[in-house]
């Protein structure tokens, strides 16, 4: 079985791309850096199984937590609000911690 | 990587999160008949013994246009996405869904209970 390639603590940065058709990685999300929260498990892959394919291998999923202030521009709440999204492992990339 | 030069991303129709919106209405209101049926309709149709995913019946959804998207009612999106998956896995064809609803029709028109 494929090891998963984050662990919790670790910088990413979730990927800036499209979407070919359907996926749970939100918008406001793509390109932000955050930090992974912990693996939450192994799942059939939504984006095959949303065209009745068998969403096999199953994908990694983790939980994420993102810096208000990263995600957006002038925010005006406290400046330690944070949240967290599930997302899948083939949306997060490295990153070096100098970045953030 | 999040470089504000590149290319903009396309937004699904349904992926709201962060534009700007109105108040949100909370209150709560009972299901009309024809709400049970759709929902009915839907918890037997999604999952292993059913004809498709809970993940496909959010893609149908998202395909919606944004005029559809943003109009349509919620149970409304969800009889819509039936009509569509139920076609996509041969559970029904367009011929027999449309004679149903002729057939409805005429039972509407003719005062026979639906």
């Amino acid at each position: 079985m494929i090891e998963p390639r984050f662990t919790a603590g670790q910088r990413i940065r979730i990927a800036y791309r499209d979407a070919s058709g359907h996926c749970r990685t939100p918008y406001y999300l793509r390109g932000k850096p955050g930090m992974i929260e912990s693996l939450i498990g192994r799942f059939h892959d939504p984006e095959q199984l949303a065209y009745h394919r068998p969403g096999l291998p199953k994908h990694y999923l983790y939980r994420v937590r993102f810096e208000q202030s990263a995600l957006w521009q002038d925010y005006g709440g406290p400046g330690d609000d944070q949240v967290s999204a599930d997302i899948f492992e083939q949306w997060l990339e490295e990153t070096d911690d100098a970045e953030q | 990587m999040a470089d504000p030069n590149e290319t903009e991303l396309t937004r699904g129709v349904h992926d709201l999160g962060g534009l700007p919106a109105g108040p949100i209405d909370l209150e709560e209101r009972p299901l009309t008949g024809f709400e049970r049926r759709v929902d009915a309709m839907m918890m037997l149709m999604i999952g292993p013994d059913g004809a498709f995913t809970a993940d496909a019946l959010r893609r149908a959804i998202e395909e919606y246009n944004h005029h559809d998207y943003t109009h349509l009612k919620y149970y409304e999106k969800w009889v819509r996405a039936l009509r569509v998956l139920l076609v996509e896995q041969g559970v029904l064809n367009e011929q027999q869904i449309d004679a149903k609803m002729a057939d409805i029709r005429r039972r509407i028109a003719e005062g026979i209970e639906v």
